[in-house]
């Protein structure tokens, strides 16, 4: 009597293994002048001057909104509203000459003067910008003209036109600053079309923008699917056209197989580390760190928890940015020689730690790699899963932990290890010297010097285990050029992007 | 039956009083500042307060308590902390996607239930009957979302019928709205449907067991006739019950088969909302996902009263 059910089961998994292994039949014909863009997690708004979910940037950042410089894709800064700037010889006075015939989406036009109401609401008493420090070194704006700005600064800031090119700092109107999150009007080559709620952001062409030879599509559409599976399923049923930052890392090789897609691994600013309390025991303790780092086989991780995509790092630097060191090789994985260093700071036998650990894949199963390999040199962890929100009070603002897992995505971040009361609990006089020098100087080579210095410092210092650069992984439909392959800041930059 | 509904009704309201009192401590107690989550972590500590004040997070919990009661009881749901938009709207918006697909998986369910579970009662411990129980076994250990995922596979990836997840919005127009529904219904469908074919024929059997069927048919009644009048009715009892319940759990549970084909459903919803602490939106979800239920269960009540006079005569 009970061989029946079991009978009728093995004939479903059956066919369902052979359902999965079909080939997909693929889309019905392409709409050559329309891509769909799949992305996991919905944005909350569309106002990137009011919010950090980088989900806001990745529909709105130079499709819709634009700022005075612009990033390309390789993290260069080229000329955005502003066609060309001056930068005075003390680098504390920037002119920026502006297009002109810009106009915005609802049809007002486009001069100094949203530049500076945009620059001063951004850095006002109240002002909910996510970057309001992108501002702090403005001293003055002022609108000589309709289409130049002098900005005046306090300080040096050597990333002052990087800054200025994030979607933090997007230009909006006066007109229409307050209404941006629900109805976003900026002045980019697509215009904002509508919002099915959960569902979709459909974007069409500005076809008053600037450029006639801009967009080249005429709707993009994002979708929003925060399942990897239902990610795998969206992309063969040909249901999206691309998935950037596709979720579902480990089905990367089946759609790699497949001649129909493409997939594109590129990288990010995400510098992914085993964060380290030090200013708590044992982590307070230089040796500890050191075995930590020791301990850690960088390269399995990337294996383990990333199926191999993602480039060991050895400091907190992308190794695509200009003055990076290659670091990681200063502590070759080695757990005898770990166990030593632990023996010298007084834990022969190794310690008990809990690893808090935040939601994104990445981290928990790094998380659960690295226990595995500090259980081999006596490290006891007990891992500990949390939501965003707890994270961020009791870790990450709290300081209320042994060692979490996060990848830090702002670009050129190393300077987070001379903040005060940063969750590292670390200081270091030598490192702050490096990071003030830094902050005062331009000229190109020198900056590279120092960005060198300061990943050495904290290096040797093992403030955390470095991990990995956090990939971009991402599949699109052959034959679909333009989009990215990187992503020096959050963004699906649909401008330049075309059917073949 | 004046009486019994006036019961009811205070049930109802006290039910959703305490619903209210609970969702609000426990998102006191949840560790979580929606404002730090917003801004991310690069927030400097002004910017983190102007929006806080903005929030109006500021003010002491009483005082938030009764703001939001006395919104809810005037049917203001107040703004979403991160959409900035009325609660209310996001909750209709969702809502006529949940409600709809809720409505047809049980369509779908009783559709396939009902009458298997009459055949099983009816061939009990014959072929008939041990394939219906096979089907509801195996319907009850598969996962919904599994299930979900193979339709995608058979229908969207491989036939290409169906897109393989997403919802137009009834702007589209009703055929692509209940195209898109389709795959989702059959997968919560069936699965509640293996349940309520069980319940059906052990009800079923229960009330072909009791004496007045036997009597029934005694006095000559054909087995059809019989199976109409006597045994249907008394069995639709407990059906009633469980198709309720089944009904008030698809509201708000079907988050996973919402997630197989990214729906924006209800359940998605609060779910987002509470990893985002949106507050707002989880309290007014909440009740309203309580409210429904609260009125599917007292549907049902009125409908045993329907299907059963005895209850009306002892009230």
């Amino acid at each position: 009597m009970k061989f029946l059910p079991v009978l009728l089961t093995a004939i479903l998994l059956a066919t369902g293994t052979v359902a999965m292994t079909m080939t997909p039949t693929g889309a019905a014909a392409q709409n050559r002048d329309r891509i769909v863009i799949g992305m996991q997690l919905e944005p909350p708004h569309l106002d990137p001057t009011a919010g950090a979910a980088a989900a806001i940037d990745e529909v709105t950042y130079s499709n819709l909104f634009e700022s005075l410089t612009r990033i390309d894709e390789h993290g260069e800064v080229i000329s955005g509203l502003a066609e060309r700037w001056d930068v005075s010889a003390d680098g504390l006075t920037y002119t920026f000459h502006l297009r002109g015939g810009v106009k915005y989406h609802d049809g007002t036009a486009f001069d100094s003067a949203d530049v500076k109401f945009a620059l001063e609401r951004a850095r006002g008493d109240g002002s909910v910008n996510a970057q309001k420090g992108y501002f702090a070194a403005i001293k003055t704006v002022e609108t000589p003209d309709p289409l130049t700005v002098t900005v005046t600064l306090s300080r040096p800031d050597g990333q002052f036109l990087f800054n200025m090119g994030s979607n933090d700092a997007a230009i909006v109107a006066p007109e229409s600053a307050e209404t941006n999150k629900q109805r976003p009007v900026g002045t980019g080559p697509f215009k904002f079309d509508r919002w099915v709620s959960g569902d979709r952001i459909v974007l069409v062409r500005n076809p008053d923008f600037r450029d006639p030879a801009t967009p080249k599509l005429n709707e993009v559409v994002f979708r929003f699917i925060s399942d990897p599976a239902a990610q795998l399923n969206a992309v063969r049923s040909g249901d999206v056209d691309a998935f950037p930052n596709f979720g579902a890392t480990e089905s990367l090789p089946i759609l790699e197989a497949d001649k129909n897609f493409v997939v594109k691994v590129g990288t990010t600013e995400g510098e992914t580390v085993l964060a380290l309390n030090n200013g708590r025991k044992p982590f307070s303790d230089i040796h500890v760190r050191r075995a930590l780092a020791h301990a850690v086989n960088r390269q399995d991780v990337v294996d383990g928890a990333m199926f191999g995509y993602g480039t060991p790092i050895g400091s907190h630097f992308a190794p695509h940015r200009t003055g990076y060191v290659d670091l990681t090789a200063l502590y070759p994985y080695d757990p005898s020689r770990a166990k030593d260093l632990l023996a010298q700071a007084g834990y022969p036998n190794g310690f008990d730690a809990v690893i808090r650990l935040p939601p994104p894949v990445y981290a928990r199963r790094a998380g659960e790699i690295i226990a595995a390999q500090l259980a081999e040199v006596g490290i006891r962890l007990r891992i500990e899963p949390m939501e965003w929100a707890p994270w961020l009070e009791q870790v990450f603002r709290g300081r209320d932990y042994d060692m979490t897992i996060v990848s830090h995505v702002e670009p050129l971040d190393i300077d987070i290890y001379n903040r005060p009361d940063y969750y590292f609990n670390y200081h270091s006089d030598r490192f702050a010297a490096v990071m003030d020098e830094l902050s005062r100087t331009i000229e190109p080579n020198r900056r590279a010097t120092l960005y060198g210095d300061a990943q050495r410092i904290i290096a040797e210092d093992s403030v955390n285990v470095f991990l990995f650069q956090l990939p971009k992984a991402g599949v699109q439909r052959a034959g679909l050029t333009g989009l990215w392959e990187n992503s020096p800041v959050p963004a699906n930059d649909v401008t330049a992007v075309s059917w073949k | 039956m004046i009486g019994f509904l006036g019961r009811r009704l205070l049930t109802l309201g006290l039910t959703l009083w305490l619903a209210s009192l609970v969702v609000f401590v426990v998102l006191e107690v949840l560790p979580g500042d929606p404002a730090l989550l917003m801004l991310g972590v690069d927030a400097r500590p002004d910017t983190l307060a102007a929006l806080r004040t903005q929030m109006g997070l500021d003010q002491p919990a009483p005082v938030r308590y009764l703001a939001w009661v006395g919104g809810l009881l005037t049917g203001d749901l107040g703004i979403s902390h991160t959409y900035g938009v009325p609660v209310a709207e996001l909750i209709r918006d969702r809502l006529v996607v949940t409600a709809p697909l809720a409505g047809l998986a049980m369509l779908v369910a009783t559709a396939v239930a009902l009458p298997l579970g009459l055949l099983a009662a009816s061939k009990q411990n014959r072929p008939a009957d041990y394939g219906v129980m096979a089907f509801s076994q195996l319907g009850v250990a598969v996962p919904n979302f599994w299930f979900g995922i193979l339709l995608v596979l058979w229908f969207s990836i491989g036939l290409g019928w169906f897109d393989a997840g997403g919802f137009p919005g009834w702007g589209a127009g009703i055929g692509p709205a209940l195209k898109s529904l389709t795959l989702p219904a059959f997968t919560l469908g069936l699965t509640e449907a293996a349940i309520l074919a069980r319940v059906t024929r052990s009800a079923v059997l229960d009330t072909l067991g009791e004496d007045y069927v036997r009597t029934a048919r005694a006095k000559g009644l054909s087995r059809g006739a019989v199976m109409r009048r006597h045994v249907l009715r008394n069995a639709l009892i407990p059906i009633t019950t469980i198709v309720g319940l089944q009904f008030a759990f698809l509201l708000g549970g079907a988050i996973v088969v919402e997630n197989v084909f990214f729906l924006p459903g209800l359940g998605r919803l609060l779910f987002q909302a509470i990893s985002q602490r949106d507050l707002i939106v989880v309290k007014d979800a909440v009740m309203v996902l309580a409210a429904m239920v609260v009125a599917v269960n007292l549907i049902v009540d009125i409908l045993y009263a329907a299907i059963d006079p005895r209850p009306k005569a002892a009230a």
